[in-house]
């Protein structure tokens, strides 16, 4: 089902997350930066591939697959254009995510108040 | 006082935070966001007819459209505070953070301010993932050809 396992990966990292920020000293600056660096390990291994098969939206949801889109974009884009594919593909998959936050983020600073 | 009594005294006056239910409320909050994710792909990839690559994301897409809208509107901040990691390691924290910047430093100027800040926090999860991977990629294609 895999309803119930998009909540419980999507759960189970979250709460990883929580028990590194109640157990340290980190930020969650440190966190979602680690999770990122994890999910391109992850996916260098082909582990990350099988989560989101198995979990679907639980796997992608996550900030870890920021790093998994970043390494597989870097790998296929040596495939498709040699070397130079390791810079000019490495943030073709993750584009729709980057471009997205920097848009909407800017529009609604534009237009909105912030909250003092 | 000396600094270990010092210490001492700060710790016994630090509100202690209840980890348990700050991780379960972790799990549930993360948990359902990733539900609620899979309903929607699940709806994009039958009505739609979108390969599971395009759903999700279309999901990114619509979940920091969300999460940019709300922070604007300053509801953000206070789920946040309470459901912690559940939203802040979801892509909701990545464009949380980028939209409270922007907003937090407008006032500076559109250049010094909003421009000079706008990855301040989000900066890090880009640079490091961005390093991590481009090795690994070179990497991965020398052990895997």
């Amino acid at each position: 089902m895999i309803f119930l396992n998009a909540f419980l990966l999507s759960g189970f990292i979250c709460m990883i997350g929580q028990l590194i920020l109640d157990n340290t000293k980190l930020t969650p600056g440190h966190v979602t930066s680690m999770f990122t660096v994890f999910g391109a390990i992850l996916s260098f291994f082909g582990i990350y591939k099988k989560l989101i098969e198995w979990a679907g939206a639980g796997a992608t949801v996550v900030i870890s697959n920021f790093g998994h889109l970043l390494y597989q974009a870097g790998v296929e884009g040596f495939q498709e254009f040699g070397v130079l594919g390791f810079f000019s593909g490495l943030l073709m998959k993750s584009s729709a995510a980057i471009v997205s936050a920097v848009i909407f983020a800017f529009v609604f600073a534009l237009i909105f108040k912030p909250k003092d | 006082m000396n600094k270990d009594e010092y210490k001492k005294l700060v710790d016994e006056y630090t509100p202690k935070e209840n980890k348990v239910k700050n991780a379960i409320i972790a799990f549930l909050v993360g948990g359902l966001v990733g539900f609620v994710g899979q309903v929607i792909v699940t709806i994009f990839m039958t009505s739609f007819g979108m390969e599971q690559v395009e759903a999700c994301s279309w999901l990114c897409i619509l979940v920091i459209l969300f999460a940019s809208f709300l922070t604007a509107l300053g509801f953000f901040d206070n789920w946040v505070t309470r459901a912690k990691a559940g939203l802040i390691v979801p892509t909701t924290g990545f464009a949380h953070s980028i939209t409270s910047a922007a907003l937090d430093y407008k006032k500076e100027g559109l250049i010094t301010g909003l421009g000079a800040n706008f990855f301040k926090l989000a900066g890090s999860v880009l640079l490091y993932g961005m390093i991590a991977s481009f090795f690994l990629a070179i990497f991965g294609v020398i052990v895997y050809g």
